[in-house]
């Protein structure tokens, strides 16, 4: 057993092993994909080969990718690119989409964190303007899964168009841009075993699209500048490996079950929605998410008290507000989340370390009780 | 430190076209590895070790790059790459000032991707005033002196050319700036960790910088942000609020140990490597004007980087030399724009006639490249060369002292 156990997925994954190999092959070849000259041409060959993966990894086409930075550019490109100047978002998107529209009109969820569909509805023709819808597949916080067929089928008939953060939902569940209908979607490679600094945004053929980033002509005119030609060999390796998702359901469900049977008043959130079978958001009651993470920490465990990006200010958690969770019981939430190299023997680890915190915690809570 | 055989197999070119990209030190390499391994949590995570220790590898490389350039560590911005810092830099200042100024100078001669970004705020309402620049491709300090005004927010002038390697005054534009109280930036994408840069000494509020230009890796590049006086930008990307809300994304801690790396391994060598690079510029061009005529070096030679030449070599179609030349990987020009004929702006706007740009070759020279190196390129350069003046009419009458600019063509 290694010293320590790294259960936090969605804010970054490990590297996979294909993926490391792809990139240091990558960086030791060097080479500007721009150039005319043969290194040149061998890292265009690295590039193309990684569209390939990713856009088979979503069902696209590989001239519908455009790498970017990450998920937060993708997702800001998406929404600058549409053109669309109104912004229908739901309530518990990722801050890079709701930061880039800060005027967006908000889609409400419900108790379990799904949008209230028929609240979309009443929005996309309270006026006639032509929106943007962006709902993300999986929510990073809770792995809860939204209706995207049913948004898109929404939005068609209001004339919007449509973005989806799947930068949560790719290699975990199957993602299908022509299935979903979807106009934009947005990938992070480091999510699903691939570096981090590299990302993709897919386009529709036939979605109109205004670049942001100005320069040369990289992308096909979509994205300037000169590409991440190790982090896109590894993105692509990291998307072929990926290609049959996660099959942690069955880990997932256990941990639950064993923390609700230590401590019956423990929820957790989403779990009523369809969701990834790779996170978990739960609460140990009475004992803030900071102490959990801390003692768990010290037992070699590494979750999360919530989304890792920002200045680690500890704010409360903007998902489950929307899902209605009051203040004191969402505090007391964590997020585990589980990836390619999670194993059975963590996660009995957690359930113990767990447990230790919990019983300590509500003896000591006896003992003050009883002093009183 | 012999890592050539690391850099090239034997069947490979020789690559000269050390401005379009470097090949990644293997010492950069080296210190990125454990960032891709073991040491690889989200630099943002506060609540585990894995994070934190990602985060120190971050900061530590803020700090080498810093260093670099006379800078405090808080005032640099890891970005993906010097388009980005340019784009950000230029139309961040741009749109944070457009309620007072409404103005920017730039040159004719500066990248494309600060070009396209002015093009674009002109389309928004902007003036711009797109400096000359004088026939060894540095600009006129009077003419800057001339066209900064009251309403201009943000003068951008690079510090050294991709295609002709010049090196811009960049002292005196920055008195310029600071007199006239305009902002004052420059892309160093060709410029850092190859010549000596000092932000406060050369009055820089904003600076671009580029991995992949100084041996460290693709898909990261900084942006040097002046704090005192405070300068503010509007960011681009906007999300979890990294790097001062300038900035928003994951970093890739790989990447920006990387960069951190490249800038302290091109500091602490920069003045030996400086020396040995000038010694096979020198070699280079003596090898050829020893052995060929006509041939024409683009850009000022003395206010240069010692690892660029670009020169026209007459009577010489560039593309055609390019397909001969096997053993070399050089370019007619920038690589964003290798893959059009179009003949270069840069040499055009040095007032490089349309003919003579078309036979230009820019050739890098860098890190790895050996006297050796440089003289099989010479050969090879000199062989093809008189092989297609050889088939050139042109040149057969420019020996037989007809003046080809005299000729009169039929219209077809």
């Amino acid at each position: 057993m290694s010293a320590f156990a790294y259960l936090d997925h969605n804010a970054t994954s490990p590297l996979r092993p294909a993926a490391f190999d792809a990139m240091v092959e990558a960086l030791r070849a060097g080479g500007n994909p721009s150039s005319v000259h043969r290194a040149g041409r061998a890292a265009r060959s690295r590039v193309d080969a990684a569209r390939r993966h990713v856009a088979a990894l979503i069902g696209a086409l590989p001239a519908e990718i455009v790498f970017a930075s990450g998920g937060t550019e993708a997702n800001n490109m998406a929404i600058a690119g549409s053109g669309r100047q109104r912004v229908l978002a739901s309530a518990v998107e990722h801050d890079s989409v709701l930061k880039s529209a800060p005027d967006a009109e908000i889609i409400p969820v419900d108790r379990e964190g799904v949008v209230d569909l028929a609240a979309l509805e009443r929005l996309l023709v309270r006026h006639g303007e032509p929106a943007l819808v962006s709902v993300m597949l999986a929510n990073n916080e809770t792995g809860v899964l939204q209706p995207i067929a049913d948004v898109v089928r929404l939005a068609r008939q209001a004339g919007a168009l449509v973005h989806c953060d799947a930068v949560q939902a790719a290699g975990k569940v199957r993602v299908d841009l022509h299935g979903l209908g979807v106009d934009y979607l947005s990938l992070s490679a480091h999510k699903l075993g691939g570096p981090t600094g590299v990302g993709a945004m897919a386009i529709r053929s036939g979605a109109p699209f205004a670049p942001d980033r100005r320069g040369g002509g990289q992308e096909s005119n979509r994205r300037a500048g000169t590409e991440n030609v190790a982090g896109i060999a590894g993105f692509g390796a990291a998307a072929e490996a990926s290609r049959d998702g996660l099959a942690v359901e069955g880990l997932r469900d256990r941990l639950e079950r064993s923390l609700l049977a230590i401590a019956p008043d423990a929820r957790a959130f989403g779990a009523g929605a369809p969701r990834l079978g790779n996170t978990s958001c739960i609460s140990m009651p009475g004992v803030k998410a900071e102490t959990q993470v801390m003692a768990l920490d010290l037992a070699g465990l590494c979750v999360s008290a919530g989304a890792a990006c920002s200045s680690g200010k500890v704010h409360r958690s903007a998902v489950l507000a929307a899902m209605g969770v009051e203040d004191a019981v969402a505090e007391t939430a964590i997020r585990i989340s589980f990836g390619w190299n999670t194993d059975s023997d963590d996660i009995e680890r957690l359930i113990a370390a767990w447990r230790d915190l919990y019983t300590r915690v509500s003896q000591s809570d006896i003992r003050q009780a009883r002093a009183a | 430190m012999n890592v050539l055989t690391q850099i090239r197999r034997n069947d490979q070119p020789i690559y000269l076209d050390y401005q379009a990209t470097t090949p990644m030190d293997p010492r950069v390499l080296e210190a990125m590895m454990p960032y891709f391994t073991y040491k690889f949590g989200n630099p943002h995570s506060r609540s585990h070790s894995y994070g934190w220790e990602a985060e120190e590898g971050v900061e530590k490389a803020r700090g080498q790059v810093a260093k670099l350039i006379g800078a405090d560590e808080k005032e640099v911005i890891f970005t993906s790459g010097a388009t980005e810092s340019n784009n950000l830099a230029i139309r961040g200042i741009a749109e944070f000032y457009k309620d007072r100024k409404n103005h920017i100078v730039t040159t004719v001669t500066e990248h494309k991707c600060v070009l396209d970004t002015c093009r674009h705020l002109e389309q928004q309402g902007f003036e711009v005033t797109y400096l000359p620049v004088q026939k060894n491709g540095l600009i006129d300090l009077d003419a800057l002196r001339a066209a900064v005004t009251d309403k201009t927010v943000v003068v951008s002038i690079m510090a050294v050319n991709n295609e002709i390697g010049v090196i811009q005054p960049l002292a005196e534009i920055g008195k310029i700036c600071r007199e006239k109280k305009a902002f004052f930036h420059t892309d160093a994408a060709q410029a850092a960790g190859k010549i000596p840069l000092d932000v406060e000494a050369m009055n820089i509020d904003l600076m671009s910088i580029s991995g992949h230009k100084i041996y460290g890796p693709k898909g990261i590049g900084a942006l040097y942000v002046r704090r005192k006086p405070r300068v503010r930008l509007v960011p681009l990307i906007v999300g979890g609020g990294q790097e001062r809300g300038f900035r928003s994304g994951t970093l890739p801690t790989p990447l920006c140990v990387g960069l951190g790396e490249a800038a302290e391994i091109a500091m602490k060598e920069m003045d030996a490597e400086s020396k040995r690079l000038a010694k096979l510029q020198a070699r280079m061009l003596k090898g050829l004007n020893d052995k060929l005529t006509d041939i024409h070096v683009n850009g000022d030679l003395d206010h240069r980087i010692p690892g660029n030449l670009n020169i026209g070599f007459a009577y010489v179609e560039g593309e055609s030399l390019m397909m001969g030349i096997k053993g070399l990987s050089v370019s007619s020009g920038s690589a964003c724009t290798s893959a059009s004929l179009e003949p270069s702006y840069v040499l055009r706007a040095l007032g490089v006639e349309e003919d003579m740009a078309h036979t230009s070759l820019r050739i890098g020279l860098g890190r790895f490249t050996t006297e050796q190196e440089v003289d099989t390129a010479v050969d090879e350069l000199v062989r093809h060369v008189n092989k297609l003046r050889a088939m050139s009419p042109l040149w057969e009458m420019a020996q037989e002292g007809v003046d080809i600019k005299s000729i009169e063509w039929a219209a077809h």
